[in-house]
């Protein structure tokens, strides 16, 4: 099992979540977050003083899949999250030893 | 002396005085709006304990200081009117005797009850300036302290209409009598012009507020953290509320539905609109944006530069009044960062400065159909006036100043005038009133500061330190 987790622009949300339940996926999480990379923050103007705003808004995507699955949603993902401007976020997978369905106690791929 | 009660102003004061109420709240969600998240319920707790404190002191002895008899014009006394005593006796009776009614046929009760706004005002206006930082018990003296001993006396000079003896061309002359046989200095024997508080109220508290930031210090991280206002349209919606009930303030101020009246209400107005335009036009031309925040201040700089000259300066230079106090201020307002001094919401640079710019400018372009008499230097006038303005302007700027630095440095050498360095980097709202404005279940959203999930007791606690773990009625 993998856990795929994607950073993406809060407005391409909606998209993700289309392609990722059209490829098939039940279910997911998803979080507001702030953060930076290679687009830095943003600059506002209060009463003529600069501020300089470093993170900005993102949300975080997350998905529990079975291994033979993982790569495919990782370029879902990516594919509907993609504006080709700076700042699209970034989509990963990670190896996830354990999961438990908290209703029924199933265990591993079962309990996805 | 007329002892009929006027209805028709007894009335247009009496609604004026709750508009000017209004703009007290109106100045709290302006600051409130412009604070940091962390503490905004501060702030709106500095306006509304001076609703509270303000309106007894005003009751039990501000207004006999301020319109009892002339003691030389610099601050009145009358034992009479300790708790109002000597004007409430008669209202009962249709034709008052005595000092019920003035010659407007207004009780004094009502200009009583309408001045008071104008204290309780005042005294707000400078709690802009200091932001997450003043301890509350440090405030509450400070209100005390600089009403008793600076805005009683300075609204004596500025507003106590007294019968001039001579029968003089005083601006007191026909305006009737509050005070007993001389007014405050300013109003009678200067003659500067300020319709309703230019001086008095705003270059009055934009001086204090300087004195008092001086004595207290910056907020840790001023320049170095962004300190960016938390909620615009709380903003927004306060300066709303200020507009509105600026015309209670200044239209209001000729105690009576008149046309001066009038006039007083369409110059507000306007000048207000053409400071808004100045501002955003200024920072457009500076910064490259046009803001919410430009557009409300412009107009709270416009409201404030009109308020002593609206009932001195036709429309067309109430416009020109609005366009130069919406620049001044807006250029104002950037110099704290250069020289250094935390004027958190600029009650400076948009007070003081516009203050200024309404006082000054009446020298400039006042008409002497209302003028007193007297034209500003740009309509013929000559410097006469220009310079009774400035005398007006630099009095009681001066000696706000001076006094405030002294209840300060008073304050700070007892009770002591800021909160630890822990509290203010919690949070005033949290360590101070045992409060957050806001519930942040957002993660990350907002200032980490203002988490309510942090329900740690404050620092220095013991007085209300609230509990860890609510206990639910079953």
């Amino acid at each position: 099992m993998r856990l795929v987790t994607g950073i993406v622009k809060p407005f391409k949300l909606d998209d993700v979540k289309i392609a990722l339940e059209s490829f098939g996926v039940h279910g997911m999480t998803v979080s507001e977050v702030q953060g930076f990379g290679r687009q830095r923050g943003h600059t506002e103007v209060y009463r003529g003083a600069e501020y300089t705003v470093a993170f900005v808004p993102k949300v975080k995507v997350e998905v529990l899949v079975d291994d033979a699955d993982a790569l495919d949603i990782v370029e879902v993902i990516a594919k509907a999250a993609q504006t080709g401007s700076i700042g699209d976020g970034k989509v990963w997978s990670m190896p996830v030893d354990e999961v438990v369905r908290v209703r029924t106690g199933e265990r591993g791929v079962e309990a996805l | 002396m007329d002892t009929v009660v006027d209805g028709a102003s007894t009335g247009w004061v009496l609604i004026c005085a709750a508009l000017v109420l209004l703009m007290t709240p109106g100045l709290a969600l302006f600051y409130g709006g412009m604070s940091r998240g962390k503490g905004v319920l501060n702030m709106l707790m500095m306006s509304f304990t001076a609703l509270g404190l303000v309106s007894v002191m005003w009751v039990l002895y501000g207004y006999a200081i301020a319109f009892g008899e002339s003691r030389g014009g610099l601050f009145g006394f009358s034992s009479g009117l300790l708790g109002l005593n000597d004007l409430v006796r008669g209202v009962t009776v249709d034709e008052a005797e005595g000092g019920v009614v003035n010659t407007f046929g207004l009780p004094d009760l009502a200009f009583s009850g309408f001045q008071m706004m104008f204290a309780i005002l005042t005294v707000a206006l400078i709690s802009g300036a200091i932001a997450d930082r003043m301890k509350f018990g440090a405030w509450v003296a400070f209100v005390i302290l600089w009403g008793t001993a600076v805005y009683f006396p300075v609204a004596h000079w500025v507003f106590a209409f007294g019968v001039v003896e001579d029968g003089g061309e005083g601006a007191g002359a026909s305006a009737g009598a509050f005070a007993a046989d001389s007014g405050g200095w300013i109003v009678n024997r200067l003659g500067a012009l300020d319709f309703a508080g230019g001086t008095a109220v705003h270059i009055n508290a934009g001086a204090a507020a300087l004195a008092l930031i001086l004595v207290l210090g910056k907020r840790r991280g001023f320049g170095r953290e962004p300190m960016r206002p938390h909620n615009l349209p709380l903003v927004m919606l306060g300066a709303g509320l200020l507009w509105f009930g600026w015309f209670g303030f200044n239209a209001g101020s000729a105690l009576a539905p008149s046309g001066l009246a009038s006039l007083a209400f369409v110059n507000t107005q306007v000048a207000t609109a053409a400071a808004l335009l100045a501002w955003i036009g200024t920072e457009r031309l500076r910064d490259g944006h046009a803001t919410t925040l430009g557009a409300a201040s412009g107009a709270v700089a416009g409201l404030v530069a009109i308020t002593p000259a609206c009932a001195a300066v036709t429309p067309p230079f109430a416009i020109i009044i609005g366009l130069v106090a919406g620049g001044a201020c807006c250029i104002a307002v950037t110099l704290k960062h250069r020289l250094g001094y935390d004027d958190s919401l600029d009650v400076v640079g948009v007070h003081l400065v516009g203050g200024l710019v309404g006082t000054l400018m009446i020298g400039m372009v006042g008409d002497e159909e209302f003028a007193a008499g007297s034209s500003g230097l740009l309509l013929g006038g000559g410097l006469d006036l220009l310079g009774r303005q400035a005398i007006a302007a630099f009095a009681v700027m001066a000696y706000s100043f001076v006094i405030t630095l002294v209840i300060a440095y008073l304050i700070k050498l007892t009770i002591g005038l800021r909160v630890t360095e822990e509290e203010e980097v919690a949070g005033i709202d949290q360590s101070v009133h045992a409060e957050t404005a806001y519930e942040m279940m957002g993660g990350l959203a907002g200032n980490t500061n203002t988490g309510a999930s942090s329900a740690r007791p404050p620092a220095g606690a013991g007085r209300t330190s609230p509990t860890q773990t609510e206990t639910v009625p079953s």
